[in-house]
């Protein structure tokens, strides 16, 4: 079966169309964020949190205090803010629509799963983030995470269109399995999940900070401007969590859908190639994180860095383990 | 738990050097290169079992510690679980209001009725329920823990199914020339590894003739010569008496009998010669195994000819699609076989096959050997040897394939042990584990208060609205106000 050009271009042109699309969201989501306020102030942040760590210290071991509403522009951030915020809400859900149309037109053009090679994945990862933001924005405001969602998303296009790009093509014998679809699609998602976990450990470290120098007298610090427009620590720790215990088991079940594929490929179901090897040391990694977040003194800050290592490792796998270890996961195609 | 948590960073940061250091178990050869390129830290970093980061006894001594800190938490844990199944949800506490979440109402209906009808209506919602004087104390989500447990022991029959696997199994690689065919014992395979505990009888007695090899190539574009397909049609014979059945393997669809599993790991050609001595007498004949050096498959090998005095040694290349250009040597320009030739070179003298060292088949020791001649040659072709009667024919091709056979009997277990980590994994992590209460308060002016609370004991979200549904079973015609 030969490519089918006109398709392939026509993909290419999608993809270029939701980075315009992502761009105009990210600045939107920027205006919005610079504009926007939250509804709950770091004082009473620091006030609430310090109430319910003290119920958790005391008889009712731990205690899940209800959800606090602090979406950015609610009430405060009305007017400029809301409207770019919304602006950025539709440009992302333009660039998600644009970018999976971008991937079905390359798929079509070779007639297979459009997953064969480092850019294919890049693309299917980009669209894993932006598709999983533009689902949970549905039930709650999500504008103030909006900037740390396309900020990546454009890097990882930008980095595909690139770096890593590649004519459409047939797969080479290898990839030629119904495992592609499976395992790569799993890994895909995860992948985006990941991202935005690491960005909200990320926030959180943010709104840690700020909250811990207003509880201890102290001016908020640089980073207030930033922890004044995102939920409260506790909110985003949450949050993060939530992602990660989530992508947790989907995650070990891309590792092992590997193994199964790799029986069937290369004669052994586990063989310390570079790309299991870090596809095990990142499951070690948020292991470790699941573990941390249940352990008294590693709660909170450490964890998140723990999470965020977790993150590394994936992005270590990614790109460093694919374009330069010598290994039998070499189909970047470059 | 701190224990479990140090010794995870340990794992992942004693894997990181047998992702950056070539390992022996997957590509020996490059560890040898190693060696050659890097004398001085080399033999240090062998010495720390750097080459061999996964069999080596500080990672073991990570992951046996690790498992060792696990058996003794798990145990415990599934001890106090079972207690906990077998018992009955705490009392109510006084004070329902205080809980995170809440929700009361008015009835005017008697306490009892109202305790035993929704102790039967969150009984049916899958709730373990305790009744007291005027209180319902509730829990569910046993299974988190349950999902737990099996977590985690899922994980040592994972360790377990892969050491006793390796042990007891083998891998071993063969080539096989279109036309030839392959007989399972040790003798003849190329490499064979097998486990510690392996045993011969563990090789069934199967045989299969390759009939036919096959691949094809993307032709242009940028990835011109990329392999797009592979296949070896083989009669396989599960036995001597057997029928042998026709059957195809591919990359991704490997042969499966007899316990053991038969890939299709690589492929090459194997040109043939005949060789006349100078009375036209034929002294060699066959197809040689020739191994390719780059993607277009221009391939290398010699044909060693003892027989002869002197003895006669060719050295060769073999270019399926050869382009005419020689500025870099000998390079085939496409993997097909669209424009086969050779490039042979003769020598001869001592082929030092009686020194007693063991020889490569693919390499030629020249050292008491003097060159004669070289010569390119299409299929058909015969070139006679300068100043002896020799000649050598290339009649045409054949092309090999190479299999790798293998027995794990630890990977049926290893996967059933992965599929229960997975369903303990999701339930230790989805199933929210809660506890409710019902309490019943008589007031003076509006009948009985009902109170209903909850508390999650983990972080999952929806405890309130949860908390919404249970209220709403209790059988209260009134309105439930939130708090």
């Amino acid at each position: 079966m030969t490519v089918n050009e006109t398709l392939a271009q026509a993909s290419n042109a999608m993809v270029y169309g939701s980075m315009t699309a992502f761009t105009g969201a990210m600045v939107a989501f920027s205006i919005s964020l610079a504009k926007g306020r939250r509804l709950e102030t770091l004082e009473t942040s620091v006030e609430r949190s310090s109430a319910s760590h003290q119920v958790r210290m005391g008889a009712t071991a731990t205690l899940d205090r209800p959800a606090v509403s602090t979406s950015v522009s609610d009430e405060a951030g009305r007017g400029e803010g809301r409207r770019a915020g919304n602006i950025g809400m539709s440009l992302t859900w333009l660039g998600t629509i644009l970018l999976g149309t971008g991937i079905v037109f390359r798929g079509l053009s070779a007639g297979r799963p459009p997953i064969g090679n480092m850019y294919e994945f890049s693309l299917a990862a980009g669209f894993a983030v932006s598709l999983a933001y533009c689902l949970l924005s549905l039930t709650r405001d999500l504008r103030w995470l909006g900037v740390f969602i396309t900020m990546p998303v454009l890097l990882d296009l930008g980095l595909a269109i690139t770096v890593l790009y590649t004519d459409s093509a047939q797969l080479v014998p290898a990839l030629n399995s119904y495992w592609l679809a499976i395992h790569v699609t799993a890994a895909t998602v995860c992948m985006g999940a990941f991202t935005v976990g690491a960005a909200l450990s990320g926030l959180y470290l943010v709104a840690q900070a700020a909250e811990d120098r207003v509880a201890a007298g102290l001016e908020p610090g640089r980073s207030a401007a930033l922890a004044q427009r995102i939920p409260s620590a506790d909110r985003l720790d949450l949050m993060a969590y939530r992602i990660h215990a989530f992508m947790f088991p989907i995650w070990t079940f891309a590792v092992i859908a590997g193994a199964i594929w790799a029986e069937a490929a290369w004669g052994r179901y586990w063989g310390w190639d570079p790309k299991e090897t870090w596809a095990f040391i990142t499951w070690v990694i948020y292991a470790a994180y699941l573990h941390a977040r249940a352990t008294a003194g590693w709660r909170g800050r450490k964890a998140a860095f723990v999470a965020i290592a977790g993150y590394g490792a994936i992005i270590f796998n990614y790109f460093i383990v694919n374009m330069y270890v010598q290994g039998l996961h070499s189909y970047s195609g470059l | 738990m701190r224990i479990a948590l140090i010794l995870l960073f340990l794992l992942a940061l004693a894997s990181v050097p047998g992702s950056l250091f070539p390992q022996r178990g997957t590509s020996p050869l490059r560890v040898k290169e190693f060696l050659q390129d890097n004398p001085t830290s080399g033999p240090i970093l062998d010495r720390l079992y750097m080459f061999d980061v996964f069999a080596s006894p500080w990672f073991a001594a990570i992951y046996l510690l690790l498992f060792i800190s696990l058996t003794g938490c798990v145990l415990p844990r599934a001890l106090e679980h079972y207690k906990e199944i077998r018992s009955l949800p705490p009392v109510a506490p006084k004070n329902l209001s205080r809980l995170p979440a809440h929700q009361q109402c008015y009835s005017t209906r008697p306490a009892e009725e109202i305790i035993a009808e929704t102790q039967q209506a969150w009984k049916k919602r899958g709730w373990r329920v305790r009744t007291g004087d005027g209180w319902i104390s509730a829990e569910k989500g046993y299974s988190r823990e349950t999902g737990n447990l099996i977590f985690h022991l899922a994980l040592l029959v994972l360790l377990v199914a892969v050491g006793v696997g390796g042990a007891v199994g083998f891998r071993g690689t063969v080539i096989v020339r279109e036309g030839s065919g392959f007989a399972n014992n040790v003798t003849q395979y190329d490499t064979f590894a097998p486990g510690r505990m392996f045993g011969p009888d563990q090789l069934p007695p199967i045989s299969f003739l390759l009939k036919d090899f096959g691949a094809t190539y993307q032709r242009g574009g940028r990835q011109n010569g990329a392999p797009r397909e592979f296949f070896a049609d083989i009669a396989v014979k599960d036995n001597q008496d057997a029928q042998p059945r026709d059957l195809r393997i591919e990359v991704n669809d490997p042969l499966r009998t007899s316990g053991i599993t038969a890939y299709l790991v690589g492929h090459g050609y194997a040109p043939e010669f005949t060789i006349r001595d100078a009375k036209g007498n034929i002294v060699w004949q066959d197809a040689a195994v020739f191994l390719p050096q780059d993607g277009a498959f221009t391939s290398s090998g010699v044909v060693k000819v003892p027989d002869t005095v002197p003895q006669l040694g060719i050295q060769g290349f073999f270019l399926p699609t050869a382009s005419g250009d020689f500025s870099h040597g000998p390079k085939s320009k496409f993997p097909a076989a669209d424009n086969p030739q050779v490039y042979l070179s003769a020598w001869i003298g001592d082929l030092g096959l009686d020194s007693g060292m063991p020889q490569s088949v693919y390499r030629l020791d020249t050292e008491n050997m003097k060159r004669i001649g070289i010569e390119e040659l299409s299929p058909g072709e015969t070139w006679k040897l300068p100043n002896s009667g020799v000649t050598v024919e290339f009649s045409g091709y054949r092309e090999w394939a190479s299999f790798a056979i293998t027995r794990d009997p630890g990977k049926g277990w290893a996967l059933g042990a992965a599929i229960a980590s997975i369903v303990g994994l999701s339930l230790s992590l989805l199933i929210p584990r809660r506890r409710a209460w019902l309490r019943v308060t008589s007031t003076p002016s509006e009948g009985n208060l009902i109170e209903v609370a909850g508390l999650s004991k983990t972080e999952a979200p929806g405890l309130a609205n949860e908390i919404l549904q249970l209220a709403k079973l209790v059988p209260a015609p009134e309105e439930t106000n939130d708090r």
